[in-house]
Order: structure tokens, then sequence, then C-alpha cells
């Protein structure tokens, strides 16, 4: 079963090139670790798209006070479905589809090391978010309760379509849990001669540990969805008081779960980030060894603070206090992180292409992400901004040029390597203006929202909101639409284009960057020599 | 070692984890009671509190304000309600009070109270020796009756703790406990939701 000598086709023509197969069969049939990882990252960027169009129906609702376009139903759908997609349709798979293209040829491997079941957890995808979004098409609509599914809501008041909800998120996880166990199977067994784990690049250290969350807390949200399955069709009670159980319950064993993801979904950007920051200022980066520290530390922290999302349902004093001061311990690692940033980008020789521009970006306003999460962890003022949209600003702040930065950053660094042309690097800085003034736009006036009292998932609000609502949508508009021109100016790269050099970048270090542009269809099937 | 082995037990062991969370997420269920159990969390008071053998001595020298609050869950049609709203009392003296409960409907129902004291850092303190909530009410069509509260607030109670909130909610377990042959006698839920 050795991921080297998988693939029938090195049997059979061993003296010819070892291209891919022709037509659909190749993308069906596939164990290739670029081929997966490539059907990853255009997946991920459809369900960017929808998810995307849900943002925008939401934004355009909120345009104006009042009810005008959509009825407050759907509008409920559509937050909840926006916040599905998005978290677990375009930014995880992202990410593993990095994690396919990217760790085989950082660790000088040939591919990843159970490519089957690579293709599988791929594959299962398409059907997940095929059920998840047939409910849009149903009677009942689709699930409106919200992204986090708070019992009784996604129980007892529940749409019947929660239940292809449960089935939908459990395929998701099965997807995501085959996907890390590969991750960690590769970068365990299959690291080139002298490649130890203090030598890998930063962003197979961060996958690493991601993929060690992943196996932690999927099967916790498999877990709680599958209680509400039975609560719903089994005449169980473990959200229903009147039978005994409890609906808090259920925010604790989410939050166990959701805190993680939430690192699930930002470590792989700080990996990327660490690799391009160097690159574009021409030094090593500043303190690898505390980097690769910070990360397992925020990792393990992440597992002691869930309840700091539920500062409100009455928890005792000592309970407050301990999430409280758990939670800004996190601020610690960060903090680490963001100056040893800084500190590789000082003196450095720096040029600002479109991946530097979306690091240096990521930086920053990750940065302002994290000071509002500072704020919201003050149990005291908590009370005041909880379910507001500050919330929302805080997590679009370190979700949207936090993860959705880094994917664009990673792609712009690595789309040459993959595809063998420069990408358009006048229209790149465009994309990256529009998208940073319009996701600014979009974000920063919903912090004065929730400050001034206006409650996250509602439809309609009161008159004095309407103005920073306005503006709001406005660059919600910007950001959305600018995504049009990213679809346009990889498919340019792909289709044409200046041919990229074998190093691509100047100061670029690392295996990756030994191999040919475009990246062959298999690559070190006899390993290098790391010294 | 060949890298198929090495594969191998890394894809059992990541299994492993695997399972062992999904179990450990259900695990989080009797978890939960345990620690709320123990600290009081979500006022979960305690079961029937057994009075020692010298009664405890009422401490004259100051009074707590107890209060008595009650709700109906989702849609439970009966009237229920506190017959005293709030009262005095010394710690260490034994209280009886009576809660009001009427079936307005014209078929039998079966209900269940459940407790919950604010704020929990009483909750240690708060002990009901006879308690309607212990038990489930019957009550057939358009009957109603007193059902009977008899508590002590402990002396130990925190000078700081100047007044406990007593709430209930009544749940209706009618369609629950329907086709359980022994509906009088069946205790068993009741005991298991008395323990919250």
């Amino acid at each position: 079963m050795s991921a080297v000598i998988d693939t029938p086709k090195q049997h059979h023509d061993d003296h010819e090139h070892h291209g891919p197969a022709k037509g659909i069969a190749r993308w069906l049939f596939t164990t290739n670790h670029k081929d997966i990882g490539s059907m990853y990252l255009w997946f991920s960027f459809a369900m960017f798209l929808v998810g995307g169009c849900m943002a925008l129906t939401i934004r355009a609702e909120l345009f104006q006070p009042g009810l005008q376009l959509v009825e407050p139903e759907f509008f409920n759908q559509m937050t909840t479905m926006h916040g599905l997609i998005m978290v677990f349709g375009a930014v995880m798979p992202a990410f593993v589809g990095l994690a396919n293209w990217l760790i085989p040829m950082m660790i000088g491997a040939p591919d990843m090391a159970l490519p089957r079941m690579n293709n599988w957890s791929f594959w299962i995808l398409p059907f997940a978010f095929g059920l998840l979004l047939s409910t849009l098409f149903m009677e009942g609509g689709a699930p409106n309760f919200g992204w986090t599914f708070y019992a009784p809501l996604s129980t007892t008041y529940a749409p019947d379509t929660v239940t292809y909800f449960i089935f939908g998120v459990h395929m998701m996880g099965v997807s995501s849990i085959m996907g890390a166990i590969n991750v960690i199977a590769t970068i365990l067994n299959m690291r080139a001669p002298g490649m130890t784990l203090m030598k890998m690049p930063l962003f197979v250290w961060t996958w690493l540990i991601t993929a060690f969350l992943l196996i932690a807390v999927m099967p916790v949200l498999a877990g709680v969805v599958t209680m509400m399955l039975m609560d719903v069709h089994f005449g169980t009670s473990f959200f229903n008081a009147a039978g005994g159980g409890d609906p808090v319950l259920f925010q604790h064993i989410f939050w166990f779960f959701g805190h993680p993801e939430v690192y699930i979904m930002i470590l792989p950007a700080f990996g990327v980030v660490s690799q391009i920051i160097p690159t574009f200022s021409r030094k090593p980066l500043f303190g690898y060894h505390s980097m690769v520290y910070a990360v397992a530390s925020i990792a393990i922290l992440s597992f002691i603070v869930w309840a700091h999302h539920m500062f409100t349902v009455g928890m005792p004093l000592f309970g407050e206090l301990f999430f409280m001061y758990a939670t800004m311990l996190i601020a610690v690692p960060t903090g680490v992180k963001v100056f040893n940033w800084i500190a590789t980008m000082f003196k450095g020789s720096l040029t600002f292409e479109a991946p530097m521009l979306f690091s240096v970006a990521f930086v920053i306003l990750f940065t302002i992400g994290g000071f509002s999460g500072l704020m919201l962890a003050i149990a005291p003022s908590d009370f005041q901004y909880h379910d507001t949209y500050f919330v929302v600003a805080h997590f679009h702040y370190v979700l949207v040029p936090g993860a959705i930065f880094g994917i664009f950053a990673a792609v712009y660094y690595w789309l040459p390597k993959w595809c063998g042309n420069m990408y358009d690097e006048a229209l790149a800085k465009w994309h990256f203006w529009l998208s940073f003034v319009g996701m600014n736009l979009a974000f920063f006036p919903m912090h004065f929202l929730g400050l001034a009292g206006m409650p996250r998932r509602i439809p309609d609000y009161a008159l004095q909101f309407a103005d920073f609502n306005s503006i709001s949508s406005v660059g919600a508009f910007i950001f959305g639409f600018t995504q049009l021109l990213f679809l346009y100016l990889v498919i340019k790269a792909i289709k044409s284009g200046e041919k990229a050099t074998d190093q691509v970048w100047e100061g670029a270090e690392g295996l990756e960057w030994t191999i040919p542009s475009p990246a062959p269809y298999h690559t070190f099937s006899t390993p290098p020599e790391v010294r | 070692m060949s890298t198929e082995v090495k594969h191998r037990r890394t894809v059992l062991k990541s299994l492993f984890a695997v399972m062992a969370m999904f179990a450990f997420g259900f695990a989080m269920v009797p978890l939960y009671d345990v620690f709320c159990d123990i600290t009081g969390l979500n006022g979960k008071t305690g079961g029937r509190y057994e009075m020692a053998d010298k009664p405890m001595e009422v401490d004259e020298s100051r009074q707590v304000r107890v209060q008595f609050t009650t709700s109906n869950n989702e849609e439970m049609p009966w009237e229920f309600r506190p017959l005293v709203h709030e009262m005095k009392v010394h710690p260490g003296e034994m209280v009886k009070v009576d809660f009001y409960a009427r079936n307005p409907t014209n078929q039998k129902m079966i209900a269940q109270a459940v407790p919950s004291l604010s704020p929990s850092r009483g909750t240690d303190y708060f002990h009901k020796t006879e308690c309607f909530c212990f038990n489930q009410q019957e009550l057939g069509p358009k009957e109603d009756i007193n059902m009977p509260l008899i508590f002590v607030v402990d002396t130990a109670l925190p000078e700081d703790v100047p007044v406990l909130t007593l709430s209930y909610t009544l749940f209706d377990q009618t369609a629950m406990l329907k086709g359980s042959a022994k509906l009088d006698t069946d205790d068993s839920q009741a005991a298991v939701l008395a323990a919250r």
C-alpha cells in the first residue's frame, strides 16, 4: 500500500513520461496530490462564491432599515448557510487543498501518505454540500438556526431539513478527519532524509498541529450533531429540559469543538504568512523555534477557553474568571508570532508583490481582530458586546483578512509553481487594494454598530444604525465583486502569462522551489537530500 | 521499518484518537451533570435532605429573604403559582409553603416541576426535606391541588447572600410517560429529574 508505487500507471508504462489520465476520469479517480489539491482549491472557491452570494443577500437587505428584499425567515436561512458554507466549504477545504499541493513538495515526499483515501476525502465534499444546499429548495427551507445551531432552536424548533444538515455535517466531518489523518501520516513518515521536525517549513508545522486539532474536535462535532439527531428523531432528551436534558450542555459541547475550530481556520494561514514574509523581506524568518512553540501553545490553550463564547449563560464567578484569563493568555503566543513577523520585516530588503501585500495586510488586520477578541474576552464587558455586531466585526476581521487573505497570499505565491506562469502583477495589486478597501469598509463600521447596540442576525434595525449599515453594504459589494477579478487572474495565469522560473521568487527558500515550474506531475520520486 | 508499516501505525493511532474523542463528546453529558452537582451550576439543588438527629439550631440573629417564582415550560396549560411569593425566614427554621396547581384541560395529565435556585452559591445551603418536585404530579380534568414544600435554610449560609430565589418550571410529562404501565408508581424518571 506504499504511496510511491500505488498508481497502476507506473507499473504499466514505466518507460513513458508519467502524465495524468485524460478526461473526467483523471479527476474522478486521481490519487495524485496535485490533482486533488487543485480540486480542493476549485471546490472551495466555488463555495466561496456561493457563500459570498448569501452574504451579499444579507448586506443588500441590511442596506436600508425596514424589510425590502427578503422575508425574515429567508434572511435567517442566509445567515446560517453563509456561516456554514464559508467555514466548512470555503476556508477549511482551501487549506486542505494547499496542504495537498504543498506538504509533499515541501518535505520532499512523492505524494500524500494515503492517496486513495485522499481521493475519497475530497469526493465526499461535493455530496455533503449538495445535501446541505439542496435544503434551500425544500419545503420549510434551509436550516435557519444560525451556524452555531444552538439547541433547542436546532432541535425542538428546527425545520424538517435539519436532518439533511446533520448528515451534511457528518460527511464534512468524515472528510476532514480523513484529510487530517493523511496529513499526519505524510508529515510524520514521509519526510526526506535529513528533514528533521525542526527543519520543516512553518506551513508544514502549522498544518501538522491543525491536523491534530481536527482529529481531536471533529469527532466531538460529530457527537453533538448525533445527539441532535437522536433528540429530533429518537425521543432522547440530551438538550430538552422537559426530558431532563439541558440546552446549555449543547453550548458547552459545541464550543468545545467550536473554539479549536477557529484555530483550525487560522493556523495554516499563520504558516502561509510565515513562508511569504521571509521571501519578500529577503531574510530568514525571525524566531523559527518560538514560532513553532507559539503555534503549539495556541493549539493547546484552545481547548480550555471554550466557555468565553457563553459568558452570559449564567456561569459561576470562578468560571467567568477562569475562561477570561485563559482566553487572554492566548494573546501571549499570538503576540510572539506578530512580533516575529514584524522582526522578520525589520531592516529587510522589502518588495511588495501581491503575496507580500496580502501577508502584510494579514498581520495588521488580524491584529485588529485579535484586539477586538481581547475586548470580548473581558467577561464583564462581554455582557454588552454579546450577540451584537461587535462580535460579527471581530470574527470577520480574523477570518476575512486572516484566513481568506492568507489563502489569497498563498495562491499568488505558489501559483507560478503550480501552473508555470506568472500571474498579472498589476491586476493582482488591483485585486488586493479593492479587497482591502472593500473589506475594511464592510467590517469596520460593524464595530461601531455593535457598540451602539445593534444585535446580530436580524433583518431589520433601528433608524440610527442606517448610515453605518449602508457603508458596510457598499464595502461588502466591492469586496464581493472584486473576487471575480481574482477568478479571472487565476484563469489568465493558467492559460497564458510570462513563464515562471524554477525559483520564481528571488528570496524564496525551500524544497518546492528546487523543482521545475510548472511542477511535474510526479515530484521527488527519489527523495532529495536535506542538509 | 517500512513506510507501509509506519503508515498503518499512524493511521491506527489516529483512528483510536478519533474514536476516543467521539466517546468523549458523549461522556461530556454525565460529566456535565456531575460538574453541575458539585458546583451548584445551573442552580441545581440537591435531592431530599435528611435531617440530622439533632435539629439545626435556629439562628434568630438574622433573616434571609426567600422568593418563589414559577413558570410553565412551552405549552404546558396548567395554572401553577406559589401561594406565598416571598417570605423572611431565620436560618435553621423549618418552613412549609404551598404551591397551587390546577389542570384546566379535559384530560388527565402528569406534570413534573424542576427547581432551580439563584444565586448558585446558595444551592448548598438550601435544603428541601419535602418537595412536590421529588415526585410527578397527576391531576384529572379540572382538578386542582396545593402542593407542599418544606425547607430549611442552612445556618452556614454565607452572610453576603441575603436573598435566595427558588424557581420552579413545570413540565408536561403526559406524552412522555404515555404507554408506561405503571403510570402512578413509576417514579424512576421523577427520581432522575428530582436529583437535578
